[in-house]
């Protein structure tokens, strides 16, 4: 691994080692360009991922302070924890369940084809999805996604079976085990999937993708990356030229650092990102950086998610298998019919025993909540994974009011759910509960939204420079020498799970500034 | 199963503090698992009556009547032992056991719920609900009870173990499936 000096003024900082961060740090090294990772979490490997829920929840987790606001769930069911993402190395790759769908065509258009929907900031993505293909194209076969390139899909577990017989009841056509980055058999040096059911929990096999043992470890071996953890990053620093030049950080030991950089790239996950760039603020920039058009932060989306559970008299034993290896796709399209615009998937999801009731089930006690519990070996479990509107209003703010360890401000998340967030939830719901009721559910049971974990549009890449926060290369409109390069930078939310949008974007953004870096242009 | 160690059959100790003891119930899923029929949690801070107050108080919240009296033993001490450790802790439990009804124990379910339900909003009993979920549903006793296998890493994954071996539903076809790996 290299070792680069603080007062080097060639590097690529990247503020992150997650799908997005990992990536790139992976293909900038590749290119023979020096890059400092700054990872605010500890490395662990999949020896040391813990085998116990919530010391694996303890263990991965981002736990430091958040805020929010707004009307929705998140807010009352979980105020201390609006997000969750992971704080390690890998980032959140390392308890991601996989899911790795494309974007449609016509989502990459979403205010082209929803249209001016009122309370909604829709833009169309700058990014066509011929251009974007090809990068998917990459990032599959990177990945080793399965039902792709002749990789074959996962097998059926018990879970999905009940998902499936209940899917075809409703005439549903596009139902199978999901195109998961998740391995059918073994691929590029890691094990085949053996259904051990703790993907949160970090894979202990490595058959699920993840940055942590692919891309980082790639990086380091080119002898171009310095790799530098339990280091957060706390400023971004400019020049006279108003170019950024250097990342300010405290170090495992707290001590604050400065790394000297040709380019930054944030990629600390759509609460983060916005952070960073918020609190970089300067009487230059006193907006914070890349933020005169003040989208900074705005526009924040993190899809509609939400638990469906089917209780059966017969046992499931759901948690036996890959959690989320099973989709049902027939209801990604944007049909006015509905009640609603944009698409959702329904996805297989079942969560371990101590995680169910604290996260799977609506607030309760008492009786009628513990005889949930009591069916919990019979319970098949769904999710429904739509998009989001886009608000202005939805966004990550400076809370001045709360401070972290090192005495800053921390993000407030301020989330208010659009009409057609809520009738794209219902209209989800009421599919799920006739499919489970279909085939012989003696109760369904809707859950809570959880924690956001798909971040997303905080600092989202538009055309118009009035709209967002960067170009279609994730390059700010502001600061040619500063990229978003993580899921902040998608211009809408879509109904795919953001991780291989992130790679693929991350990939296709890698081969811009290495071209912009031997053009002098950065 | 490290948190049985401390549910191990042993003397009754000479102390100052509570100690919440209890039999095994023959033929429960515990009794396959525990290495002995009694078993004995040692409070560091509360009172014996404190503590079973606060297991009458968790039984309430999440009522499993088949689950032994040991797996809310172990919420009994979670809680004790967050006492211990912080002495604002310490006084808002000791205060939201001394506003409950002395009879809280002994009252039916029925009244122990309308009793809860009137604190319903207070900092003590959304702190005894949320640490009686977190701690309940962790044990090996509950794993046992619900049916809960746990990790499978370290025996090899569920392929080998009934991750498919669901029947009352058709097989999905393998093309909206995939292959089993070699050997399973």
């Amino acid at each position: 691994m290299a070792r680069i000096e603080f007062q080097d003024e060639s590097a690529v900082v990247i503020i992150g080692s997650g799908a997005g961060g990992g990536t790139l740090a992976h293909e900038l090294t590749t290119r023979g360009i020096k890059v400092v990772v700054l990872e605010a979490g500890k490395r662990q490997s999949t020896a040391s991922f813990s085998q116990v829920p919530g010391a694996a929840f303890l263990q991965l987790t981002w736990l430091d302070p958040r805020t929010q606001s707004g009307n929705w769930g998140v807010a009352k069911n979980f105020p201390t924890l609006p997000v969750w993402h992971c704080k390690t190395v890998g980032g959140t790759t390392v308890h991601w369940t996989a899911a790795t769908p494309r974007f449609e065509p016509w989502e990459l258009q979403a205010r082209t084809m929803y249209g001016n929907i009122p309370g909604t900031s829709l833009i169309d993505w700058p990014i066509s999805y011929d251009e974007l293909k090809a990068y998917y194209l990459l990032a599959e076969r990177r990945l080793g996604v399965t039902r792709r390139n002749g990789v074959p899909g996962l097998p059926a577990s018990n879970n999905f079976k009940v998902m499936y017989a209940g899917a075809k009841k409703l005439g549903y056509k596009r139902v199978h085990t999901g195109h998961m980055a998740i391995n059918s058999r073994p691929f590029d040096g890691r094990a085949s999937c053996i259904q051990q059911g703790f993907c949160v929990q970090g894979c202990k096999m490595g058959a699920k993708w993840s940055t942590l043992y692919t891309s980082i470890p790639r990086a380091e071996a080119t002898g171009n990356l310095d790799l530098r953890i339990e280091c957060t990053a706390t400023r971004i620093e400019h020049g006279d030229n108003g170019q950024v030049n250097a990342v300010i950080y405290r170090d495992a030991e707290g001590r604050e650092q400065r790394q000297k950089a040709r380019i930054v790239c944030v990629a600390g996950n759509g609460i983060e990102t916005p952070r960073l760039l918020l609190l970089s603020e300067s009487s230059r920039f006193p907006q914070g950086l890349a933020n005169s058009s003040g989208q900074v932060g705005r526009n924040y989306c993190h899809q509609i998610i939400g638990f469906v559970w089917g209780i059966f008299d017969k046992p499931v034993s759901s948690w036996r298998g890959a959690t989320l290896a099973g989709v049902i796709e027939d209801e990604v399209k944007n049909d006015s019919a509905r009640g609603f615009v944009g698409g959702y998937r329904m996805e297989l999801c079942t969560l371990d025993l101590p995680t169910f009731p604290l996260v799977g089930l609506q607030y309760g006690w008492g009786r009628d909540f513990a005889s949930i519990l009591e069916n919990y070996r019979n319970i098949a479990g769904m999710l429904i994974n739509g998009e989001d509107m886009p608000r202005a209003e939805n966004r990550i703010t400076l809370n001045h009011d709360v401070k972290d360890s090192f005495g800053l401000p921390v993000a407030n998340v301020h989330v208010d759910e659009h009409p057609n967030d809520q009738a794209m939830r219902k209209h989800a719901q009421t599919q799920m509960s006739r499919m489970y009721e279909a085939v012989g559910a003696k109760r369904v049971v809707l859950g809570p939204v959880p924690p956001a974990t798909h971040n997303t549009c905080s600092a989202r890449m538009s055309a118009d420079l009035r709209e967002g926060v960067a170009n279609a290369w994730g390059q700010t409109h502001d600061i040619k020498n500063l990229f978003i390069s993580d899921g902040s930078a998608l211009p809408t939310a879509g109904s795919a799970n953001p991780t291989l949008t992130i790679v693929a974007l991350a990939l296709r953004q890698a081969e811009y500034i290495s071209r912009e870096m031997k053009a002098r242009r950065v | 199963m490290d948190e049985l160690v401390t549910l191990n059959r042993r003397e009754l100790l000479k102390t100052t503090t509570g100690l919440l003891t209890g039999w095994v119930v023959a033929g429960s899923p515990l009794a396959l698992i525990a290495p002995g029929r009694a078993w004995a949690v040692d409070l560091a801070t509360l009172t014996s009556s404190e503590g079973a107050t606060l297991m009458s108080l968790a039984r309430t919240i999440a009522p499993h009547d088949k689950l032994d009296d040991a797996a809310y033993a172990l919420v009994v001490q979670a809680i004790d032992s967050d006492a211990a450790k912080d002495a604002g802790t310490h006084k808002m439990i000791q205060e939201g056991l001394a506003a409950l009804r002395a009879d809280f124990t002994v009252i039916p379910e029925t009244e122990r719920v309308a009793a809860l339900k009137e604190i319903e909003s207070s900092t003590f009993f959304q702190t005894m609900r949320l640490k009686t979920l977190q701690v309940l549903y962790s044990s090996p006793i509950a794993y046992a009870h619900f049916g809960y296998e746990g990790e499978a890493y370290s025996k090899g994954g569920y392929l080998f173990r009934g991750f498919n071996d669901l029947r009352w539903l058709p097989e999905v076809p393998v093309e909206d499936s995939g292959p089993l790996p070699e050997g399973a």
